[in-house]
């Protein structure tokens, strides 16, 4: 049947910001739908939130709403647009969970919106665990036994039948939130609460632990003619009990007969049909006992997700794009496999080599939070590479996450290369204990002496994965015989290439330079291949240019004669470096493609839209390292690589990759490190006679502990050479700073620190530039609503500037043009300015993109990335007709989002340090209503229509927080203080009721009220930081409960406004598209 | 513990030589190379009788991880002539493994070779054809291999189907399929019927399935007349017969195209699978061709026309039936290939005569097609109420 006729146009709801859970694997498969409706002649209707994405590009559907995922936002969305359908599949969770809000509200009914792909009652089937237990045990397949209690007092009855441990999964979170293994009562009896807490219908389903099982995924579609197929089979090398987000998975399943493959698939099929998704994609989980085949169900998502985009980039099949056409009334063999453009997408992809999936984490940027990993996901990204064998595309998939590692071993800092390796005990307690290092301990345990059953019994893991390990550990052994690299027979030394060990590995074993090791191989005539990735194991020719390397004989690479121009990506998500720096990866390649240029992508982030094969020419899903680069470079030969628009991870190359003679497109790496180098900067600013707080850079303790008496404290600390303000730190005194100097950073000569007196109290302010060499455009000035000291990251704020004054913007905008044009910029430039008291100070410029590019891009309706990358390769700022970017009428207020919920326990500070995952934008014409919008898109719940406000501030602060407090009592809010703020409040005449600190042991005290829900705001200045302070403690309770917490008075005052002007006029949605329509 | 092998060669008649490590038992074992795309399965393919002759090749690269069990074999023995892929397990992994791949192809006489560019070797099949080749442990001198691999018999006009079929006569014994996760509801329900397979190299599940589905089945060797197919020892008349599955070129098969032609010119009702499809195309007057390279592999799509419906299927046949065969209109093409609209099923309009090229058994491969069994018994049922 052909696409339905009687719909015309098609609402989607993105996922919004990026949180743990929900990535940018949203942003792709929702650009893939929206440019798979148009295709179709359909009109898209856009709810996102999240500004740095390609679908909330103008371009990509035809009515985009950056405004909040909420059903009274979409209720609005849907009024003015009045869609004919809903396509609630393809956002996530979220997407999924709007969609049913919408319906539960009668909105959908009321004003006619029919569902596609999934009816409410099939989510609810799937998503519902009693529900979809019930309809599992219908068809005869089994679930882990289990009950669904909503109070705590059924789930100490309910422990007593299922035992301990168990697995607790709270009710329509996503990524598990809220939900783990439990051991004890205690932990049981916590974990519940949280988990009832969380969970927005009141209810956890407390489980049957199969800790231990094998752990598998189907990625199933199927067609309204109920044709299915499995897409793709993913197996977990972790064993149930680890997160599938946080498992290393490959694909396809490694360790099944065909007889238990197909049963498994038989299951697959019986539970879509039965749970009655029509059209789509789903992803269904399995566990197998290893000891008797036993098979279970454990869950199902009746929607596209991160495993569906892994599937997509693992396999060459689009799901999502093939998800969007089957809800519009199309079946599997009327839409033509892209790849083949031959065959029918009604076929299973046959895959002639191996996919590895790595998880990145950031417990580095959470001290307090446990890493252990267990059933609620903790990973922030994910690095996937492909190879010929498991053993290949493993260490490619471990040197992919830039942890440091370099494959299965042999990195710079291995412990088993020193004198010095990890004690038994210590091993033993890293594999006993699932976490994100676990990888290579289980290295550490084969070198060590333990036994494949030894580490099994500790691990839950295949014999087939140790044994491949082992055979790696056996290759490491082999080229250990040999004193040096020279010795190495050309069959050993391809052998270890075959089985993905890099030339970093052998230079660190060798203790030989990379480049060296590079030389020797390159002499020996051992050279990578590259091979199509081609959904049939080469049965059909493909037509899409998707390629990964491996070390066989023949390699497929078609090579054009056409100019081409590489784009590095930016790798695995992290904090500091998300799909913002993909969306300028993409835009290049747009850009680039335009202007005639063969665009050659290369990246190893599997949720991308980077890494879709129709984003660039030619794809190679290829780690980001200088071996890897380099070899796709000399295979192709690009007229130049841009490094500046991933983040750190292709800048850390630039320098040797400009030594091994690749051309860096723009600012040259030179002048990125110029920025960098602090006396050569400072020389500059004096230079161009531009203002910088007072500042040095210390190589030890002494040095700093003079430069801080020198410049006076607070002293901002970090090291030289970060993004996301990894190590960032605010120091007070002497001895918090010999601290950091001497634990936790590495400081050397050749890796200093940066000390620069904090300027308190100042307004910080972001600009984003575009210069061609000569003519600078600023593109973006943006006021921080937080004061200067938060991570710009972690920052909200706003463009047009609202409380700058004209001026000091006019010295803004000079200053940021002369300092392009002396650092040499050739593209993009963020530069970071304070200003005090009117006077401002450059505190840091970076010549590259940055991560408010795509926030400034659709804050002023001019795509700068593309502006930049064409500026790049030649078409001067003139040329394009860029000159001058106006001032938007309209405000667009950017808000972060933090993890702060799956890592309990930690405090919510912000600080120098980046702690957000993503972020969203809020945009009006009236700046209080686009504040307010970004906070409602954040998921801060502000109580608009009243409550009672916790406000408690730090000393300093207390006279400023009395106007707080005036305009709270103004607009009807009760407020509670302790004694302090309280009092200065009284001599102000402001009212509020006492409540104890928690340290007073007087009860009820402030924990109590907030957790009896009789707190619906707090705004905390915070004295003292860290889990165990009294701050601390309030402040992680408060984002258990879901209480917006306010932590600076800037903050305070913005949410304030952002209630009067709700209050006033409430609020409207308005397209993108219309803020920018010709007058 | 990794296992080092000898050094191996495989030669194809096209010149090209491909170096690896051999495993199994060593010497040299010459036939026509194929590839087979299935991710899983290699147990039931190395025991495939339709693999006589052939030297398969497998897409996947990581093959032999949970090694050798006692229930997934489709004869009892192995068939190919070789074995050529890209990973050889070190160990097997699988609770219901007895014995590891290299052990078994040892025991079984079966010369495999590991650590080929298994898909150029793949992309060559398909641009060339499939191609007469040898892999060898022994010969070390790659012109000599080539030169051999060019006097391989051609795959066109060989009978291979004496060299696989069963001597003797016998009831199947061996029980009923248990792959599946649920059982078609009823399948037992109702008559048993009587029915004859010949066995041109019958895969074991397809009588398993056949049993499964409420048939006694008794096996009869390729050469049986058609009085011995159509009555057993005891007199007992057959409700049905199927063809089975089986190796080499169907048009070189004239007693069993003949036998089949009796069986339809009486009205006994005639089913048949790959090899018995395309010897039931002949009967019916058709004719068959060699495809390039064949379709082998579980990932096939096929359109059941009868109800619209794509099933994703288990393939393995080098031989097409002709579509002129439905010129006339007497015969019915049901099922026709999605990725190259090839002949996939037939049905006679007016006798009771039904067809697929596929394999609805799977092992391995999906089992979406198991409906066939059910349908052939159906028509059955209908026959006699």
């Amino acid at each position: 049947m052909p696409r339905r006729d009687d719909i015309h146009s098609i609402l989607i709801i993105g996922s919004g910001p990026i949180v743990i859970g929900q990535a940018c694997e949203f942003d792709y498969s929702g650009t893939q739908a929206c440019k798979a409706l148009r295709e179709e002649g359909y009109k898209v209707i856009l709810v996102n939130s999240n500004p740095a994405t390609i679908m909330t590009d103008p371009e990509t559907a035809d009515r985009t709403y950056i405004e909040p995922i909420t059903w009274q936002a979409i209720e609005k969305v849907i009024a003015q647009e009045r869609p004919d359908a809903l396509l609630p599949t393809l956002g996530g969770q979220t997407g999924l969970n709007a969609a049913i809000d919408l319906h539960e509200h009668g909105v959908l009914e009321k004003y006619g919106v029919t569902m596609l792909g999934a009816q409410v009652d099939v989510i609810k089937k799937a998503e519902d665990r009693q529900l979809f237990k019930d309809a599992m045990e219908k068809i005869g397949l089994n679930c882990p036994e289990s009950v669904v209690v909503s109070t705590l007092e059924h789930a100490m009855e309910v422990v007593e039948e299922i035992g301990l441990p168990c697995i607790i999964r709270p009710s329509f979170t996503m990524g598990g939130a809220g939900g783990g293994v439990v051991f004890n009562r205690e932990e049981y009896r916590e974990v519940v609460t949280r988990g009832l807490m969380l969970s927005p219908v009141t209810e956890v389903l407390v489980e049957q632990s199969v800790l231990g099982w094998k752990e598998y995924e189907l990625e199933v579609m199927r067609d309204h003619a109920d044709n299915c197929v499995v897409i793709c089979s993913i197996e977990n090398i972790d064993p149930m009990g680890v997160h599938t987000g946080d498992s290393i998975t490959v694909a396809p399943s490694l360790t099944l007969t065909d007889r238990e493959y197909q049963i498994m698939r038989d299951a697959g099929f019986a539970c879509i049909r039965e749970i009655g998704v029509e059209t789509g994609g789903s992803n269904i989980q399995f566990a197998i006992n290893p000891k008797n085949g036993e098979m279970i169900i454990i869950e199902m998502n009746p929607r596209v997700s991160r495993s569906s985009a892994l599937a997509s980039k693992a396999t060459g099949f689009p799901i999502a794009k093939f998800a969007a056409k089957l809800a519009v009334g199309y079946t599997l063999d009327e839409i033509d496999n892209d790849i083949t453009r031959k065959t029918p997408a009604s076929f299973e992809p046959s895959i002639d080599y191996c996919v590895v999936k790595v998880p990145r984490f950031a417990f580095e940027k959470f001290p307090d939070a446990d890493s252990t990993l267990g059933s609620q996901m903790k990973s922030v990204g994910e690095a996937m590479s492909i190879g010929r064998t498991f053993k290949e595309a493993l260490q490619k998939a471990l040197r992919s996450t830039e942890e440091g590692y370099a494959g299965f071993g042999l990195h710079r800092r291995d412990p088993m290369l020193t004198d010095n390796p990890p004690s038994r005990e210590e091993i033993e307690a890293h594999l006993g204990r699932p976490n994100g290092h676990r990888i290579h301990y289980l290295r550490y345990a084969l070198r060590s002496g333990f036994t494949t059953e030894e580490i099994h019994r500790l691990t839950g893991i295949d014999p087939w994965f140790l044994a491949q390990f082992e055979d790696l550990v056996a290759t490491e052994d082999t080229l250990r015989a040999h004193p040096a690299l020279a010795d190495v027979p050309d069959a050993l030394l391809r052998r270890a290439k075959r089985e993905g060990f890099a030339d970093a590995q052998l230079a660190n074993l060798y203790r030989m330079d990379e480049m060296a090791v590079r030389a020797d191989r390159i002499a020996r005539g051992i050279l990578p291949t590259y091979k199509l990735v081609d959904t049939c194991a080469a049965e059909f020719e493909a037509a899409t240019p998707y390629y990964y390397s491996t070390w066989e004989d023949e390699c497929e690479a078609r090579i054009s004669d056409r100019p081409k121009m590489m784009i590095l990506g930016s790798g695995p998500n992290r904090i500091g470096q998300g799909v913002e720096f993909d969306y300028c990866c993409v835009h290049a390649a747009f850009a680039l493609r335009d202007a005639g240029y063969e665009t050659i992508m290369v990246n190893s982030n599997p949720e991308t839209v980077s890494t879709d094969y129709d984003t660039s020419d030619l794809l190679f899903f290829e780690p980001l390292t200088l071996e890897d680069v380099l070899n796709i470079h000399d295979r192709l030969k690009p007229e130049g690589v841009i490094v500046q628009f991933g983040g750190q991870t292709p800048l850390k190359l630039a320098k040797a990759l400009e030594d091994a003679g690749v051309k860096i497109l723009g600012t040259s790496p030179d002048s990125i490190d110029l920025a960098e180098d602090r006396e050569s900067f400072a020389k500059i600013l004096d230079d161009l006679g531009l203002r910088q707080p007072p500042n040095g850079m210390a190589r030890n303790s002494t040095e700093a502990l003079e430069i801080a008496r020198r410049v006076g404290y607070p002293v901002l600390v970090r090291p030289s050479y970060v993004l996301g303000g990894r190590g960032m730190m605010l120091v007070y005194d002497d001895e918090s700073l010999v601290r950091y100097v001497r634990s936790g950073v590495e400081v050397s000569d050749d890796r200093p620190v940066l000390l620069d007196r904090f300027l308190e109290d100042a307004i910080e302010v972001d600009v984003d530039a575009i210069c061609d060499g000569e003519n600078v455009v600023v593109a973006g000035i943006m006021e921080h609503i937080e004061e200067a000291g938060v991570h710009s990251g972690d920052s909200q704020c706003s463009i047009p500037p609202p409380t700058l004054p004209k001026h000091v913007l006019d010295e803004i905008r000079v200053a940021a043009e002369k300092l392009a044009r002396a650092v040499e910029v050739i593209g993009l430039m963020n530069v970071q300015f304070a200003v005090q008291n009117e006077d401002v100070y450059v505190l840091e410029v970076n010549p590259r993109a940055s991560r408010t590019v795509p926030y400034v891009s659709k804050a002023i309706g001019l795509p700068i990335a593309k502006v930049a990358a064409l500026a790049m390769s030649g078409t001067s700022l003139p040329d394009q007709g860029v000159t001058h970017v106006p001032v938007p009428k309209h405000s667009s207020v950017k808000a972060p989002v933090f993890p702060f919920n799956r890592f309990t326990g930690v405090d919510v500070v912000l600080g120098p340090e980046m702690q957000s995952t993503g972020e969203v934008m809020g945009i009006d014409a009236d700046f209080g209503i686009a504040f307010a919008k970004s906070l409602m898109s954040a998921g801060t719940h502000v109580p608009f229509e009243g409550g009672t406000v916790f406000l408690s501030v730090k000393e300093e602060d207390r006279e400023a927080a009395n106007y707080i407090g005036e305009e709270l009592a103004r607009l009807g809010y009760g407020l509670v203080s302790t004694a302090g703020t309280r009092a200065t409040l009284a001599a102000a005449g402001v009212e509020a009721e006492l409540v104890h600190k928690i340290r007073e042991r007087v009860r009820p005290n402030v924990l109590d009220l907030l957790t009896d829900g009789k707190i619906d705001l707090i705004i905390n200045t915070p004295t003292g930081r860290g889990a165990r302070t009294d701050e601390g403690k309030i402040r992680a309770a408060a984002v258990e409960k879901g209480v917006a917490c306010i932590t600076t008075l800037s903050g305070a005052a913005a949410a304030i406004n952002a209630i009067d002007r709700i209050r006033e006029a409430g609020y409207t949605v308005k397209a993108l598209q219309d803020y920018f329509a010709p007058a | 513990m990794r296992r080092t092998g000898p050094p191996a060669l495989l030669a194809l008649e096209d010149g090209s030589v491909f170096r690896g490590e051999g495993f199994g038992a060593d010497g040299s074992c010459e036939g026509e190379v194929v590839f087979n795309t299935s991710l899983t399965g290699y147990q039931e393919i190395l025991t495939d009788p339709s693999y006589k002759g052939q030297i398969v090749t497998m897409t996947a690269p990581l093959i032999g991880n949970y090694g050798i069990n006692s229930e997934d074999a489709e004869a009892e023995r192995a068939w190919v002539e070789g074995f050529v892929i890209r990973e050889l397990s070190t160990i097997a992994s699988n609770f219901r493994s007895h014995e590891d791949l290299h052990s078994y192809l040892l025991r079984s006489g079966v010369t495999g070779i590991e650590g080929v560019d298994t898909r150029a070797l793949t992309r060559r099949i398909r641009e060339q054809g499939a191609l007469r080749g040898i892999v060898s442990t022994v010969e070390r001198d790659a012109d000599t291999l080539v030169d051999r691999a060019r006097s391989i018999p051609h795959m066109e006009g060989r009978n291979l189907v004496n060299e696989v079929t069963r001597r003797r006569e016998a009831m199947w014994d061996q029980g009923v399929s248990t792959a599946q996760f649920l059982p078609e509801p009823g399948a037992f329900d109702g008559p048993i019927f009587d029915l004859t397979v010949i066995d041109f190299g019958a895969k074991w599940n397809i009588l398993r399935n056949l049993t499964s589905h409420g048939f006694r089945v008794r096996v009869v060797p390729a050469d049986a007349s058609l009085e011995t197919v159509l009555a057993d020892g005891a007199g007992i008349v057959p409700d049905a017969v199927f063809l089975s599955n089986g190796p080499g070129d169907p048009s070189v098969l004239t007693h069993a195209q003949n036998v089949a032609r009796g069986i339809i010119e009486k009205g006994v009702p005639l089913f048949g699978i790959c090899l018995g499809h395309q010897i039931i195309a002949h009967a019916l007057g058709g004719r068959t061709y060699k495809l390039p390279f064949g379709h082998h592999g579980g990932n096939h799509p096929v359109m059941d026309l009868t109800t619209n419906r794509v099933e994703i299927t288990a393939q393995n046949h080098g031989f097409a039936v002709h579509e002129d065969l439905f010129k006339d209109g007497q015969i019915e093409l049901t099922h026709k290939s999605l990725n190259d609209h090839t002949v996939e099923g037939l049905r006679h309009t007016k006798l009771p005569v039904m067809s697929v090229q596929h394999h609805p058994e799977a092992a391995p491969g999906p089992h979406d097609s198991l409906y066939l069994f059910r349908r052939f018994r159906d028509e059955l049922v209908a026959r006699i109420s």
